[in-house]
Formats: C-alpha cells, sequence, structure tokens
C-alpha cells in the first residue's frame, strides 16, 4: 500500500520506492501519508461496520429485549437483560438442539475430513483421468444448496425413494430415512458430508501440492512407503492446510441450516434440530415471529464459533510457528 | 509464509465466526422503500408464481388506472410475507395494500400494522360471515377476502371401484377406515396427506381435530387424543405412508397423482392440477367423528390496507382494494388462482359456470378461521405445539396421550 499512497510532498524524498525497506524514514513523512492511510481503510472500515458490526450489534439488542410483533414494530420493546437467553435454555428444545449441533459438527467434520484426505491422496497418484475425476468430485460444491438438498430429500423418501428401493432389491428393509427420529440426523449429516467433502478435497489437495517431492523420495530411501508414509510424512506435513480446512468446515457446519431445513425442517419431533434451524424456527419459522429468543440462540451459535475459533488459535501458538 | 500477529488472528476469527453466525437470524432493517410518490402505490402479493404477462398483474394495474394512480406491484414467497410486512412498518414504508394469508392478520393486526375497516371505509358487507371471521379481532374488522380454499377428500375412482368401495359410504370415520382397509386389502394404498412440521401440517390436521369435537384450548381432550391416534393408526396399518411426515401438500398431491392412492387430502387450489391427473377423480367432504361433513380451516388471503404516516394515502388504497374484491374482479381473480369467491352471489356464478365447484363452496360454507374463536394471536403458538404433537405421534417418539399432554401444557405455558 505504501507505494500507492505517497503524497506529492514525499515524491521529492530521496529513495521512496525502498521507502519499505526503511521504516525510520516512513515516520518521517507526517501526518498526509497517515491520513491517506486511514482514507484507504475507510472503505473496509465502513463495510466491516454496516454488514458486520451493525447486524450483530442488533442481533445482540433483540435478543436483549421482549420482542413483541408489537413492540417490534414501534421499536419499543423493553429491555428485558437474559431473560430471552433463560427462556430459550429453560426450553425443552434446548438440549436436544445443542446435542445434535455437537453431533451433526463432529461427525460431519471427520467424515468430510477423512473422505476428503483420502481422496486427496489417490487423486495425488496422477493417474490417467485423475483430473477428470477430481473435477466430478466438485460437482457437489458446484450445486445451490437448494437442489442438491432437494434431491437427497427425494433420494432419502420413504415411499418413492431411491435409497429404499436400492435397499429392497438387496432384501433389506426400508428404512424412514427422513421421517424416523431415529434416522433424521443421521440423514442430514450423510447429505451434509457429501457436500462438504470437495471442499476439504480441495484443500487438501492443494496442501499435497505444496509437499515437495524430494521429501518423498527421501523417504523412499530410508524404506518408508504406504501407511508409514502418509503417518510420518504426510499427516504431520499437511497439519496446517488440515488446521485451516477443519476451522473453516467447523464454522461451515455450525451454520448448516439449509440442508436440514429442506430436508426435515428439524424434525420429526426436534430430532434434527441444530441451534442454526431452532434459531429459524423461532423467528421465521411460524406465524408468529419470537425475535427476541431466534436471536437469542443465533448469538449462542456465534459465541460457540468464536470458542472454537479461539482453541483453534491457542493449538496453533501451542506448535509455535509451525506455519 | 509470513506468520500472521496474534491479534490478527483472533480478528480472523472472530470474523469467521461472525459471518457463521450472522446468517441465522440477522433482521436487516434496510428495506428499499416502497411506493412514497404520491400517484405511485405499493402492493405487496403473497402470488409470486404471477408474472408481469398474467392476469392477476393486469387486474392490479387496472385498479390502478381506474383509481388514477400506477401500481408497483411486488409478489413475495407467502411464508417472507409476514417478516417483510412487519419490518417495512418497523421502517415507516409499508405498502400501500397487502395481501396476506388469513391467519396473518390478526399477527399483524396485534402489530398495529394495519388499518381497521373504519378507518380506511372498507366495505365487507357483502362477504360470508365465517371467511371475515379470521380477519376480525377485538370486534374490528382489519381486511376483506380476497378468496377462499379450504381442504376436502380426492378419491381416485378407479381405486375405489376395484376395492369395492362407493365413495358415497364415507360419511364419518368408521366408514373411512373400513373404506382404508378395503382399499389395502385390494392391494393399493389408502390416503396420503401432509404432516409436515410446518403450519401446512396443523391445516391439514385441522379438520380431523375439528371434526372429533376437538377445541384448540384443550389440545388434550380425548377427542384431540382421538384424532391424532386416527392419523397414528393410519401409519401404523400402513393406510397411510410414512411419507407424510415430511410431506408439503405438493408432494402429497404428487403421490396422489402417481395413482396408487385411493384418498388424498388436498385443497381447493388442486383443482387445475386434478384436470391433468390422468385418472377419474371425485371430491367428498372430510368426514366428522359422528358423521357428516368436518369443519375444515379457511385458506386463502385478506385484501389488507397497513397504516401509513399520510393518511390521505388510504382514500385510493381503499379504490384499488374495492377494485379488487369487486364481484367481477373476484370472480376472475379466485378462477386464477382456483379459489372460492367469498360473497355469495360470485359464489353462485362460480357455481353456474362449473358445478364441480358445488362441493367446495359447501365446504367454504362449513369452514372455518384458524385465529377465530376469539384465538387470535394466541392460535400461532397452540398450532406450533399441534404439529409437533402431530409429528411426535406419527413417527412414533411418543404416543398420542404423550404427545397431546406435552403440547397442551407448552401451548398453555405459551399463551398465558
Amino acid at each position: 500500500m505504501s507505494a500507492t499512497t505517497r503524497s506529492p510532498r514525499d515524491r521529492a524524498a530521496p529513495a521512496p520506492a525502498r521507502s519499505r525497506a526503511h521504516p525510520a524514514r516512513r515516520l518521517a513523512r507526517g501526518d498526509t501519508g497517515r491520513w491517506a492511510a486511514w482514507a484507504f481503510l475507510l472503505p473496509l472500515l465502513a463495510y466491516l461496520l454496516a454488514f458486520y458490526a451493525y447486524p450483530l450489534y442488533r442481533n445482540l439488542d433483540l435478543s436483549l429485549r421482549d420482542y413483541t410483533v408489537r413492540s417490534f414494530v414501534r421499536g419499543d420493546a423493553p429491555f428485558i437483560g437474559l431473560a430471552n437467553y433463560r427462556e430459550v435454555a429453560d426450553n425443552p428444545t434446548f438440549v436436544p438442539a445443542v446435542t445434535h449441533t455437537l453431533v451433526f459438527t463432529a461427525a460431519s467434520l471427520v467424515l468430510q475430513f477423512g473422505i476428503g484426505m483420502a481422496l486427496a491422496v489417490f487423486f495425488h497418484q496422477h493417474f490417467r483421468l485423475s483430473a477428470t475425476l477430481r473435477a466430478l468430485f466438485l460437482v457437489p460444491w458446484l450445486l445451490p444448496l437448494i437442489v442438491s438438498s432437494s434431491t437427497w430429500s427425494w433420494m432419502l423418501n420413504s415411499e418413492a425413494g431411491v435409497v429404499n428401493t436400492f435397499l429392497g432389491a438387496l432384501g433389506l428393509a426400508p428404512v424412514n430415512w427422513l421421517t424416523s427420529p431415529n434416522w433424521s440426523l443421521a440423514s442430514v449429516i450423510i447429505a451434509n458430508v457429501w457436500i462438504g467433502i470437495p471442499f476439504n478435497l480441495v484443500l487438501l489437495y492443494s496442501g499435497l501440492q505444496g509437499i515437495s517431492p524430494q521429501v518423498y523420495e527421501a523417504a523412499a530411501l530410508d524404506g518408508a512407503t504406504g501407511w508409514k508414509r502418509f503417518w510420518r510424512l504426510t499427516f504431520p506435513l499437511l497439519r496446517p492446510v488440515s488446521a485451516i480446512t477443519l476451522l473453516l468446515g467447523l464454522v461451515y457446519t455450525l451454520k448448516v441450516f439449509d440442508i436440514i431445513w429442506i430436508m426435515t425442517r428439524g424434525g420429526p419431533a426436534d430430532s434434527s434440530t441444530t441451534l442454526a434451524t431452532w434459531s429459524y424456527q423461532l423467528g421465521f419459522g411460524s406465524l408468529l415471529p419470537q425475535f427476541g429468543p431466534g436471536a437469542a440462540v443465533g448469538n449462542l451459535l456465534i459465541v460457540a464459533a468464536l470458542a472454537f475459533g479461539l482453541v483453534y488459535i491457542r493449538v496453533q501458538r501451542r506448535q509455535g510457528g509451525t506455519e | 509464509m509470513k506468520t500472521f500477529g496474534t491479534g490478527q488472528r483472533v480478528f480472523g476469527v472472530a470474523l469467521a465466526a461472525l459471518i457463521a453466525a450472522s446468517g441465522t437470524v440477522a433482521c436487516s432493517s434496510s428495506e428499499e422503500t416502497s411506493g412514497d410518490a404520491a400517484g405511485s402505490y405499493a402492493i405487496w402479493d403473497p402470488y409470486p408464481q404471477f408474472d408481469g404477462g398474467s392476469d392477476w398483474v393486469k387486474l392490479l394495474t387496472k385498479c390502478g388506472t381506474d383509481a388514477g394512480v400506477t401500481v408497483t406491484r411486488t409478489g413475495y414467497d407467502t411464508t417472507d410475507l409476514t417478516n417483510k410486512a412487519l419490518l417495512a412498518a418497523q421502517q415507516g414504508n409499508s405498502p400501500d395494500v397487502l395481501i396476506v394469508d388469513n391467519p396473518v392478520v390478526s399477527t399483524l393486526a396485534e402489530a398495529g400494522v394495519l388499518t381497521t375497516t373504519e378507518e380506511n371505509k372498507l366495505d365487507t358487507s357483502a362477504m360470508s360471515a365465517n371467511l371475515l371471521g379470521a380477519g376480525q379481532s377485538g370486534g374490528k374488522t382489519y381486511g376483506v377476502p380476497i378468496g377462499a380454499n379450504t381442504l376436502a377428500l380426492y378419491y381416485n375412482r378407479a381405486v375405489l371401484t376395484a376395492a369395492g368401495v362407493d365413495p358415497a359410504s364415507v360419511t364419518d370415520w368408521a366408514t373411512l377406515n373400513a373404506a382404508l382397509a378395503k382399499v389395502a386389502a385390494a392391494g393399493k394404498k389408502g390416503i396420503t396427506f401432509s404432516a409436515i412440521g410446518t403450519e401446512e401440517g396443523s391445516f391439514q390436521f385441522l379438520p380431523w381435530f375439528w371434526g372429533s369435537g376437538a377445541r384448540l384450548t384443550t389440545l388434550d381432550s380425548p377427542e384431540a387424543v382421538a384424532a391424532v391416534s386416527l392419523w397414528t393408526d393410519w401409519l401404523k396399518k400402513g393406510h397411510a405412508p410414512n411419507s407424510v411426515i415430511n410431506n408439503t401438500q405438493t408432494t402429497s398431491w404428487q403421490e396422489f397423482a402417481s395413482g396408487e392412492y385411493a384418498f388424498a387430502e388436498n385443497g381447493t387450489w388442486q383443482l387445475g392440477n386434478a384436470k391433468k391427473l390422468g385418472f377419474e377423480y371425485g371430491i367428498i367432504a372430510i368426514p366428522a367423528t359422528a358423521g357428516g361433513p368436518a369443519p375444515a380451516p379457511t385458506g386463502g388471503e385478506f385484501v389488507t390496507i397497513p397504516a401509513q404516516k399520510q393518511a390521505d394515502r388510504y382514500a385510493t388504497s381503499q379504490k384499488l382494494v374495492a377494485c379488487l374484491t369487486s364481484d367481477d374482479n373476484l370472480l376472475a381473480t379466485d378462477t386464477t388462482l382456483s379459489y372460492i369467491a367469498p360473497t355469495p352471489e360470485a359464489q353462485a356464478k362460480q357455481v353456474a359456470a362449473n358445478p364441480e365447484l358445488k362441493v367446495w363452496v359447501e365446504a367454504v360454507g362449513a369452514a372455518k378461521g384458524r385465529t377465530g374463536d376469539d384465538l387470535g394471536t394466541k392460535y400461532p403458538k397452540i398450532s406450533e405445539q399441534l404439529w409437533k404433537a402431530v409429528q411426535a405421534a406419527l413417527s412414533g417418539s411418543k404416543t398420542p396421550q404423550a404427545a397431546m399432554t406435552e403440547a397442551q401444557s407448552a401451548a398453555a405455558a405459551a399463551t398465558k
């Protein structure tokens, strides 16, 4: 940025092109440069304030007030502190929603990452058609979620779904994928894993390409092949990429809403309700919106995502600059 | 690779977290301003299926021209419209005319979004009282019905004939159950409906609920439990498919359209599709426990006039609504929407033009508003517990009795 924010006065400076290398000279440049720097920052700041800080503030405000439809319109909802959070925590849906969120996120992450890693290693061997096949694996990622979720919903239909027809052909009893409280969560996890695999595959594959072939050659000379090579070399060398893949995956998975909503509406009987669908259900899912509790659940999600983010930083710091 | 400072990283992670969660409940308060310019009147409707070239939009434009103004029309998905209307009211830029699903009227009225007929001078005298009921609360009327629909049982004549069932014999729950058993014995499927976990599920369950004699104020009454048990037993016996738990009314219709089912509970709006079925169909009223037609809930929209800062806009809005709800225009609109007209005069004309509608006109006559019985904004809370209980019972996670007992205590807590 320093090269473009130079004021006319700086042009007279003896070695402007080298200013990056001479911090002392930059300080001497005076206020104009700093103002220009701020001016360049301003659009970003305005963007962050308008699209991140303000909605977040509104969400927090919603969750701390007693909003009825009337007070929502009139904007005079009384401040009630943490009552919405208490209401949410006492709600019989709370414990199942938290449990499902944890199970959904953990299972999705483990499976997506595991399968994505296996595929990345597989495609890293550069056989014929590997590029084509890899491209095909990206399809789930490119499809709009409404398309893939609806397709899954049709395939898993109890009566006419292709999955049950297939099970029937194998002589197995049909499964009520979306309509049984025992299966609904598993079904949405399966769909979510399918959608998440390409993301993991792409990131891990590019991570693999960053590992120098010489390392493998050296390892081969030392007799490390197959599993040993993967566990001793590939996996540790991929650790930074893996960490960021998992963190991004976590953030994406925590907020997954469309897949679950389209496939099961969080049901039957809350059996696939996560915090994200519950938040929507409260805020928008019934004829009478409950903005306060809905926002409270949304904020719990934010806190959860933040907590995991901090854990990630902790881990990174402990690894001590392995990046 | 350059290592980022911890501070930057915390910021980045915080940002990622925000992106994660702000998608769930971020009530955007920025709404496009609607029709503030004098001479331009904004109309919002829940008919996004109609585009600029449709008869509906042409009618809107014509009514605007007749009133000497231009009409700006926006079609929203019906589930979106409530929140859009609330947000717009909060921002002080409500549309001039708002067409909403009837159970939403009491919610919007409670919010103070709508004007009463006293303020906006709309004439509702021609409308059928049971239809108007959904738009009334606290002795005030908040709009005019533009059309009504309700539920009945479509049947597949070939399937019934093959099973030896006379559709006219199905007049109460016992005869319906007997018919379903015969159909099952003949190797066909019995009945399909929608029990999805949304308002749609409650809408479909209400004819059976009310037909048992149950009341929405007591969800755990023996009658209410009997209604849930009726549905649950159908699933257990295989008379209804397990997929009903996730069926919308559209997917349920698709099941019926496969030709495998004897009965389907569906609405007036499917009449157009019924003609494309490729098999002979008929329609009977949904039976009550002890016989006779059960009261089905009224569906369909209300035309309302939201409160505006400039009260002088009401006069023109009133002209627009009067135009939309005049007998001739109602007839045209309700034919397009496949609805039953809300006035006896227009209904008579509809039946004269299409005798098939007679059964629907009778069904609409027997129907009642969901928010009626002075329930108003209590209805949505009760309804939510009702659809949850039905889902819990159908999916086998609770017995009908346990599900309804819990629903009653939850509904009582929510509406106290």
